[in-house]
């Protein structure tokens, strides 16, 4: 086939960077070629729109071991241990065929991360859907969940965390973002950098069959009514191969034979491939007779384009490939010497045994386009006045009810009782706590991880949204005791080309990227994802944020649930109050306009630490941050995890209780602490000036509210537990 | 007190057990699929996960497995065989074990705490043991209890359900079973007693970090009952 202007752009690709192409290898392409040179250029692999921006991101740190740009970050948690960790998007498959998107996406997660020499020991996801009472939205929830456990039960690595959202934004396009923590040996990390001249390049797992052709390309483009053709752009995941695969790795890198490791995802053979060369500045040249195929008379467009799951590119050390080839052929696996390292710096494909493509590697990577998109700035909407009118005929019992059954605070146990969350035995906080936590095994040590994102913040205000999400992750994990460390971060929005769009993603992106420096909270690892848009309409702006936390002794750590009656319960942080854009305001008062909860960064790292300290120094029972619905949805969550009471106080603010109860104002946390030790913790919160009221003591069962008024946990916890159950099963 | 644990491709609750049976002081060893010998064992143990990817059916391509045979062996001539959730549906694939276990009634995979109510203590498994009710964990796809008629009524003559799904205070009721088993059977035994399969996973409730310690109980009775 003859290749043209108009091929390129059925490729994805704009007319100014076929002309580059052309430029660049001083001819016209062929299409083996083509393919390569679209799969590298998109959106997805390229990251041609966010590159500029994301370099801003503070990604060094103390206890950073790897940064962006492996397959995964590499964190430092003590002794010889490192923890590998990253989120990644699969949302526009997840879309189509939400069981395959879904399972594909946790499969990829976790290949990101063994690939680095890493066992996973967790798995989270963060999920978006439109509006429930969107026709599509059940069957996608449903699919989704249940590829997500497919995938990750069959593996056998707990799934301790995640985050579920509902919103019509998300009606055309969902969200699925899958995140894997690993453990390995410090001195035991793999890396995809090949090196060395001559070196057998190796392809193990799957065998590559024509699924996922363009999957990448597809991700890379916003979606028409046209989606339902690109079903066979979905790829087909097996766990069990994938199992064998982890297994395989791990004990082919229990010695020392490989030089450079990495797994086939987006755009398959062409990425992995052109990765290790160009990390090690060499050339590769591979024969794709010696791939092995699925399917019979796959050209080899097909072969290099192909998204197979459950495959891996090796470089190893000349004279090991029998010893490799037994571990793979113990597992079952299929093994292929496929090609060799060279020095030419090129990219080098044949197939019986004419040489069909020659691109020097450095026109795909390094000379591929950057954008410095034109973007547009979001102003800081105007504030609501509220007043008492506002919140006449109101009653706190109605609203918290109505509140703890919204489908986006409601108990999600629907959810993650179909993850698998307690194999490998170390999950010692389960899915629906502040984060959740694994072990070290057979240490006292304990890693705490948490999903967030906050995309009506983000939405409102995308400066402040970005700084919030990074603040809520560092809560969260604070809360149970853990010493933050690092987050990774997907970033998923609408289309780069439109100036809001963009202007959303830059606006974002510098928020977190100013919180995770103020916190010390350094981004490790991460993911784009753009052109989340159907017909015209994007989502809203979703950064989500998977931070990573260590606890020295798991016995240290702390949950939510109200522990002992006559206690006393503290609120950390000041109320202001603000109360647009919480949950209160805009599902009851149904105000949805004004600027999300001001984040204040000195507050925020001031109280953290001032929690932590406190925890550390074993005074505090329970702890739990203050987030969607404000101080008394936190408290009520509290009390329905430790089925307990709580009586509350009268309190000196000033302000209206409604404003009191319901603002989400950001650095604030509660805090259950014994009465003997109250004098201790005044003193501490006083030295590190940081704000605290006394809100109440715990009880053995009922919210007491100052004017007598009673609610039953037991009710509110029915509340909590009924919607989503209801919506999905009946 | 020597065990072994049988390791298939796919098995995810492998080490698990591995770690459990070594905290009680089981010497454990892990035996690939592929060898033919079971070593000296007091207890061999078919651990959970998804065997050969419980592609066809659960169970069913590692029932064929070469290290079977020597399973089989080793159960006919009266060892202790104790197969948990994927290593249930095994022996039920092998006929050590009658019955099958069919898709959850709800269609979803399932996991969670779940009360056991202790049906015959007359075995190594369960006699002695202070409790009459464990807290276990279950997570499965496939752990509804089917037999024929036929088959319950020899079960039930031969006194061979293990244990019942019920709720903290022991009541055996419909609305404490997970997955819709007949007759809420979590495990069953054969008619001598010595295998046992059952659904839930002992050997994640073995400290109190985890979801519990009444898998502590199991094994240290277990390995009591042995010595």
């Amino acid at each position: 086939m003859e290749v043209n202007e108009n091929i390129a752009i059925e490729h994805g690709l704009k007319k100014t960077e076929y002309k580059k192409i052309c430029d660049l290898l001083k001819r016209i392409p062929n299409i083996t070629e083509l393919g390569i040179f679209s799969a590298m250029w998109n959106e997805h692999c390229s990251y041609k729109s966010s590159r500029l921006h994301l370099k801003n991101l503070p990604t060094k740190g103390k206890k950073v071991i790897q940064g962006p740009g492996e397959n995964a970050g590499v964190i430092d948690i003590g002794d010889d241990d490192a923890i590998v960790f990253k989120i990644e998007s699969h949302n526009h498959p997840s879309f189509i065929e939400p069981y395959q998107g879904a399972a594909t996406g946790v499969g990829g997660i976790m290949r990101d991360v063994f690939t680095m020499g890493a066992r996973p020991i967790a798995n989270l996801n963060s999920i978006h859907f439109g509006s429930p009472q969107h026709k599509k939205t059940k069957n996608l929830l449903r699919g989704v969940v249940q590829g997500i456990g497919g995938y990750g039960n069959c593996i056998g690595v707990p799934t301790v965390g995640g985050q579920t959202c509902f919103d019509e934004s998300y009606n055309g396009n969902i969200l699925v973002n899958a995140m894997t923590l690993g453990l390995v040996k410090k001195n035991k990390i793999f890396y995809s950098k090949a090196a060395g001249i001559n070196k057998p390049v190796i392809y193990v797992g799957s065998k590559t069959g024509r699924d996922g052709i363009h999957g990448a390309s597809m991700a890379s483009a916003v979606f028409d009514e046209k989606i339902e053709e690109k079903k066979p752009t979905v790829q087909v995941g097996d766990p069990f191969t994938e199992k064998l695969l982890l297994e395989a790795c791990l004990e082919l890198m229990a010695g020392d034979s490989i030089i450079s490791i990495q797994d086939m995802g987006a755009a398959g053979l062409t990425s992995s491939s052109i990765e290790m060369a160009s990390k090690g500045k060499l050339g590769i040249e591979l024969n794709l007779n010696k791939v092995p195929c699925r399917e019979s008379n796959m050209t080899p467009y097909e072969i290099m384009l192909s998204e197979s799951q459950e495959r891996m590119l090796i470089v190893l050390e000349k004279g090991k490939e029998n010893q490799a080839k037994k571990i793979f052929d113990k597992w079952n696996l299929d093994f292929s010497v496929i090609g060799k390292t060279t020095n030419t710096k090129k990219i080098e494909l044949f197939y019986d045994e004419k040489k069909i493509a020659e691109i020097p590697v450095d026109t795909l990577v390094e000379n591929s386009p950057m954008y410095d998109r034109k973007w547009k700035k979001t102003k800081l909407p105007q504030k609501n006045k509220f007043n008492k009118e506002n919140f006449k005929n109101l009653k706190i019992s109605n609203i918290l009810n109505k509140i703890l059954s919204n489908p986006n605070i409601c108990n999600k146990e629907w959810i993650w009782e179909q993850y698998d969350h307690t194999v490998m035995g170390d999950t010692i906080q389960k899915p629906g706590s502040d984060s959740g936590i694994v072990r070290i095994h057979g240490t006292n040590k304990a890693v705490a991880a948490s999903v967030d994102s906050s995309a009506i913040y983000c939405f409102a205000h995308p400066l402040t949204g970005g700084k919030q999400v990074v603040c809520e992750s560092w809560r969260n994990l604070i809360s149970v005791g853990a010493e933050p460390i690092a987050i990774t971060n997907c970033l998923n929005f609408g289309n780069p080309e439109k100036d809001e769009n963009m202007g959303e993603f830059v606006e974002c992106v510098k928020g977190l990227g100013e919180a995770s420096e103020y916190l010390n909270f350094p981004v490790v690892s991460g993911n784009v994802s753009f052109y989340n848009e159907t017909k015209d309409k994007g989502i809203k702006p979703t950064p989500t944020i998977g931070g990573v936390g260590l606890i020295k002794n798991y016995k240290d750590m702390i949950t939510m649930g109200f522990k002992e009656s006559g206690n006393i319960v503290l609120v950390i942080g000041k109320t202001e109050g603000s109360l647009d854009q919480s949950i209160f305001a805009r599902e009851i008062l149904n105000i949805k306009s004004g600027p999300p909860p001001e984040v204040n960064l000195f507050n925020e790292k001031n109280n953290g630490e001032t929690v932590l300290n406190l925890i550390k120094k074993k005074l505090i029972k329970s702890a739990h941050d203050v987030s969607l619905g404000g101080i008394i949805v936190a408290i009520a969550k509290m009390c329905i995890k430790g089925k307990k009471g709580i009586e509350i106080k009268k309190t000196k603010q000033l302000i209206n209780q409604f404003q009191y109860m319901f603002s989400e104002d950001q650095g604030r946390y509660i805090l259950e602490i014994k009465k003997e030790n109250y004098k201790n913790v005044k003193e501490i919160l006083n030295k590190s000036s940081v704000h605290y009221d006394e809100i109440g003591t715990v009880l053995d069962n009922d919210i007491v509210f100052e004017d007598k008024t009673k609610l039953s946990v037991d009710d509110l916890e029915l509340s909590n537990n009924i919607w989503l159950k209801k919506y999905m099963e009946k | 007190m020597n065990s072994s644990v049988i390791i298939f491709p796919g098995s995810n609750c492998d080490r698990d057990m591995d770690v459990a049976l070594k905290k009680f002081g089981f010497k454990n060893q892990m035996i690939w699929h592929n060898d033919s010998e079971l070593p000296k064992s007091d207890l061999v143990v078919l651990p959970g996960g998804f065997s050969y990817g419980d592609y066809l059916r659960c169970g069913s391509m590692a029932s064929k497995s070469k290290i079977i045979d020597s399973v089989i062996k080793f159960a006919k001539s009266g060892g202790l065989l104790l197969g948990i959730c994927n290593g249930f549906q095994i022996l039920t694939e092998t006929k050590l074990l009658p019955g099958a276990l069919l898709r959850n009634k709800y269609s979803k995979f399932i996991c969670k705490n779940v009360f056991v109510k202790i049906n015959n203590s007359e075995n190594k498994y369960f006699k002695n043991l202070k409790k009459n009710v464990l807290e276990l964990h279950i997570a499965h796809n496939e752990g509804n209890f089917f037999c024929s008629n036929d088959q319950m009524r020899e079960i039930e003559d031969n006194n061979q359900i293990a244990i019942n799904y019920c709720d903290q205070k022991g009541q055996v009721e419909d609305n404490f079973n997970p997955n819709g088993a007949i007759k809420n059977i979590a495990g069953i035994f054969n008619k001598q007693k010595n295998i046992l399969g059952m659904m839930p996973h002992p050997e994640r409730m073995i400290d109190n970090y985890l979801s519990g310690e009444d898998g502590s109980f199991f094994f240290q009775n277990l390995i009591n009952n042995l010595k």
